[in-house]
């Protein structure tokens, strides 16, 4: 049946299924117009452009990707260094406490030692004082007893009224004395 | 779906004139306008020739204009492009990724590229001037330009196919492996009717078929329309609406049909090339 269509369509004066000379020679002057077009201008400069871009794209991603590294070892070294600093602080603080401590008991063990001193001293002075009161006061004991005794055997003889004479006086001497 | 479209063909090759009406329906004569320009000679311009002229000259100003900002967008490493640049990379960007490098690698892709969106461009912007008012009849409706696409494609799958394998490729392509040797003899003669022959025959025709019988049911949807309209009376009146939105339809079916017809043709040549590249199928 095809065959029998394409005869007919044959037979007739235009036949869409064979192409007149002109409609060839346009056709294939339109293809190879767009042909050399696109094989030597669009596509090789549609290329360029792309494969630049690309590599632009890669480029500056390679050059995040570093910036990225580099701000991460940045900050790396930042929190080690801040860690440095938290453990020098923390030493030089328990360095300082301690020190602290071993000169507060020093200054504690000193003024013990110089309360224990003192008070030696002042029980030192007090037990000479005393020895030397005693001693003092044994020999002007004795004193005293002579010369009174020495006095009352003086006026032993007179009367009453000159004995209290001579205790009167011999006590006034004595004020006499001590204030002197 | 050849013998369909040739009876379709048919029934309006020869005027059908009806009775006692002055409608005339579309016949095969719409593609065979009188010359413009250098008749009788074989350089005759008619108004089909005309319009592949003009869509050459617009073709060529759109892919220069895109040219143009490729170059510009790469001297001045400016990567982000502007909206006609972005329209240029869709569109060549379409047939090299999804036709060319899905079917044939980058490679391969980019070695057959040149002839791809050649033939693309060509077809589509050919097939749209079918819809276009004032120019209303596509460019590649009439056998010659699809048989110069169709033989561009032919000569590149068979060149291709001898640069891979030399003789080899006529071996593979005609007798297969693993084929019975008592098949060879017919498997031989499919092979050569359905590669040698029928490929480049049935591009060409499928093209001009489809544009054919688009632009036939687009004039015979709107010479109804309009005769229905002014020249009948009555209940008839209203039928051209009908027949109005048919043809309203049919135009937005057509813009698919250059579209698809212009993918399907490419895509197909990408395919042939592909095969005889292949090392054995």
């Amino acid at each position: 049946m095809t065959g029998r269509i394409i005869e007919k369509m044959a037979a007739e004066a235009n036949n869409p299924l064979l192409p007149a000379t002109a409609d060839l020679i346009w056709s294939s002057v339109v293809f190879a117009i767009l042909l050399v077009v696109f094989w030597r201008m669009v596509l090789p400069s549609f290329k360029k452009n792309l494969d630049a871009r690309t590599e632009a794209i890669e480029g500056r991603l390679a050059e995040a990707e570093k910036a990225q590294a580099a701000a991460a070892a940045q900050t790396a070294n930042i929190e080690a260094d801040q860690a440095a600093a938290r453990k020098e602080r923390a030493e030089i603080l328990d360095a300082a406490r301690a020190e602290a401590g071993v000169v507060a008991a020093e200054i504690q063990e000193q003024a013990r030692l110089n309360a224990e001193r003192l008070l030696e001293k002042a029980k030192k002075q007090i037990e000479a004082d005393t020895q030397a009161a005693i001693i003092t006061l044994r020999s002007e004991v004795g004193a005293l007893a002579i010369d009174l005794a020495s006095a009352v055997v003086k006026q032993n003889l007179k009367d009453d009224k000159s004995a209290a004479t001579i205790v009167d006086g011999f006590l006034a001497d004595l004020e006499k004395d001590s204030k002197n | 779906m050849l013998a369909n479209t040739l009876s379709l063909l048919h029934a309006v090759v020869t005027p059908v004139v009806t009775g006692d009406s002055g409608f005339v329906s579309p016949s095969i004569d719409e593609f065979y306008p009188e010359a413009v320009f250098f008749g009788g000679t074989p350089f005759s311009l008619n108004r089909i020739m005309l319009i592949r002229l003009l869509v050459l000259v617009l073709l060529l100003v759109l892919v220069l204009a895109w040219t143009r900002t490729f170059a510009k967008a790469y001297a001045s490493k400016n990567f982000v492009p502007s909206r006609f640049q972005m329209m240029g990379e869709i569109a060549v960007g379409f047939v090299r990724k999804s036709i060319a490098h899905d079917q044939l690698g980058e490679k391969d892709g980019d070695r057959f590229l040149p002839l791809l969106t050649t033939i693309f461009f060509i077809v589509l912007g050919m097939n749209i001037t079918g819809i276009i008012p004032t120019l209303n009849i596509a460019g590649s409706s009439l056998i010659g330009l699809p048989l110069v696409l169709a033989l561009g494609a032919y000569v590149t799958f068979i060149y291709a196919g001898f640069r891979k394998h030399g003789f080899g490729f006529l071996k593979t392509a005609l007798l297969p492996n693993g084929v019975p040797t008592v098949f060879l003899p017919l498997v031989f003669l499919i092979e050569l009717l359905s590669t040698f022959i029928l490929r480049p025959v049935t591009l060409a025709l499928r093209l001009t078929m489809n544009m054919v019988a688009g632009h036939l049911l687009l004039v015979l949807c709107f010479a109804a329309t309009q005769y229905f309209f002014f020249e009948s009376s009555g209940i008839f009146k209203v039928m051209g609406v009908g027949t109005f939105t048919f043809g309203f339809v049919f135009t937005l079916f057509e813009i698919l049909v250059a579209f698809l017809q212009a993918y399907v043709f490419t895509l197909l040549t990408t395919v042939y090339i592909q095969l005889a590249l292949a090392d054995d199928h």
